[in-house]
């Protein structure tokens, strides 16, 4: 895959002036009117991000149900129609293959899995390789993705599908259908606010994205780019995959255990991450201020308060909430209390910092 | 908007293939970013300076300015002794957001030697390089 793809999407970002750059493969805005802008549009009124570059993996028939058990670690039995959970791809080692969302549209019958652009043809072709007889097709082409976050999301998806959207609680979805498509509301997001992704196939979503503009005008609705898109998740301390979590780590020292339910069955990987939840992970994930003046940034060494080498920042960021510097990295377990003070190597200076409750924000919806 | 300076590039002013501008006065250098720089950086929210008194290198990093998502390296237009920091963009960046080609100075450096500023750009060349970039 040379070409850089676009999305359905794409022009309407040229003409609202998105600064545009290639991430993951794709040509996507990563700032609009400027990011710290955008950043306080989601947190205080609504945006709207264009996530097309997801992928969508769809699983069917009999044996769907046992595959997705067997490929993930959360429980998708629980699942009920309509509603969706937070998952991990894991391989053999118990590292993870990818964080994904799960989708029952009918329990055992039918699946869409919500996969990170970057991994779209992994995933497929781990799912395919590791299939226990369902029909996985991957029909990331098709369908665009448009994300509707912030304490106003509710009222604006309320005007345009209809009010029974604003009584959906988190994880809970609605098929229904916009400009005669069939489209998929559901109540999840990657901001830590209020708010929804809506899938849509990709003919009907310039018209959606334009509705959602126009109609969420009086709510102070903006497009939001990339750049937002990464503090909003940031100050969540969510993980992203290949910062946070990729094949080589334990879910366990991801801080992700609560996706992973042992007493479902089998599934790839779960005598390492059964192990490592017994024994208690060597490294965790956690987040950190800094105290001394300074930006955390990935990949900058952690250190203990004798200047030996503890650790790596995963992502770090000016939080635009708070306006301090914040990180979030893997320490060693006997670190990574709350309190605990270390040093960020920040291009050779050994600054202060502290590990912190998170989430780093507490949103307001 | 087809205006042919859209950033505000001074004929008097050197520049950098990095967009950093240089403004000589005799022996004195002040160094700043362009604005093209600052639009594509974003909002700069932190600056690291050099040390006054410090040796600085012509096309060597003498400082980073950071936006909330990026880091980018500040490089010297001229080797010299740097004389003299903006400090107040320390407590406030706002000045190199708004108007990064005044008030928004980074340092003063004395200059070893003019003969360096042969390999530095002219406003024509600079808004050349800049309009390249643009979609």
């Amino acid at each position: 895959m040379s070409e850089i793809q676009k999305t359905p999407l794409h022009d309407e970002h040229e003409r609202l002036g998105g600064r545009m750059v290639e991430f993951a493969g794709w040509h996507m805005p990563v700032e609009f009117e400027g990011l710290r802008a955008e950043h306080q549009t989601v947190r205080e009124n609504v945006g709207l991000f264009d996530v097309s570059h997801m992928g969508e993996i769809w699983v069917r028939g009999p044996k769907s149900l046992e595959t997705l058990q067997w490929l993930t670690s959360n429980d998708v039995s629980k699942l009920e129609a309509n509603k969706a959970q937070y998952s991990l791809l894991t391989n053999e080692k118990g590292g993870i293959v990818d964080d994904i969302y799960v989708y029952c549209l009918k329990p055992n019958e039918l699946y869409l899995v919500c996969v990170n652009a970057a991994n779209v043809d992994k995933d497929f072709h781990w799912m395919v390789d590791h299939n226990r007889g369902a029909e996985i097709e991957n029909e990331s082409a098709a369908w665009a993705q448009i994300a509707v976050q912030g304490p106003k999301a509710r009222a604006l998806v309320g005007e345009i599908f209809g009010q029974r959207m604003t009584s959906l609680k988190r994880n809970d979805f609605v098929v229904t259908t916009y400009d005669l498509e069939n489209c998929i509301v559901a109540c999840t997001g990657y901001t830590g606010e209020d708010g929804f992704e809506i899938f849509v196939p990709n003919a009907s979503a310039v018209t959606l994205w334009r509705m959602l503009l126009r109609t969420g005008e009086k709510f102070g609705c903006k497009p939001i780019g990339l750049g937002a898109r990464d503090t909003l998740r940031t100050e969540m301390k969510f993980s992203l995959y290949g910062h946070e979590i990729d094949d080589t780590t334990n879910p366990i020292e991801a801080g992700l255990g609560w996706v992973v339910k042992p007493q479902k069955g089998e599934f790839l990987g779960k005598s390492p991450i059964v192990e490592a939840k017994e024994k208690g992970a060597t490294r965790k994930l956690v987040g950190f201020k800094m105290i001394d003046k300074g930006i955390p940034r990935a990949g900058y060494p952690l250190l203990t308060f004798d200047k030996k080498p503890a650790g790596t920042v995963t992502s770090g960021t000016l939080s635009p909430s708070l306006n301090e510097g914040i990180g979030i990295g893997y320490l060693p377990a006997n670190m990574a209390g709350e309190g605990t003070e270390f040093y960020v190597d920040i291009r050779g200076r050994a600054l202060k910092a502290k590990v912190v409750k998170t989430p780093f924000v507490t949103p307001k919806s | 908007m087809s205006s042919p300076n859209p950033y505000n590039i001074r004929e008097d002013y050197y520049y950098t293939k990095e967009h950093e501008w240089a403004q000589v006065d005799e022996n004195i250098v002040t160094v700043g970013i362009t604005e093209y720089a600052q639009k594509a950086l974003g909002e700069i929210v932190y600056i690291e300076f050099p040390e006054e008194g410090q040796k600085v290198n012509q096309n060597e990093p003498f400082g980073v300015v950071e936006s909330v998502k990026a880091v980018s390296d500040l490089y010297a237009p001229v080797s010299g002794t740097v004389i003299e920091v903006n400090s107040g963009l320390l407590e406030d960046p706002g000045p190199i957001n708004d108007d990064p080609m005044n008030d928004g100075w980074l340092i003063r450096i004395e200059m070893d030697s003019e003969k360096e500023l042969v390999n530095l750009i002219r406003a024509p060349e600079y808004i050349k390089l800049t309009s390249k970039d643009k979609k």
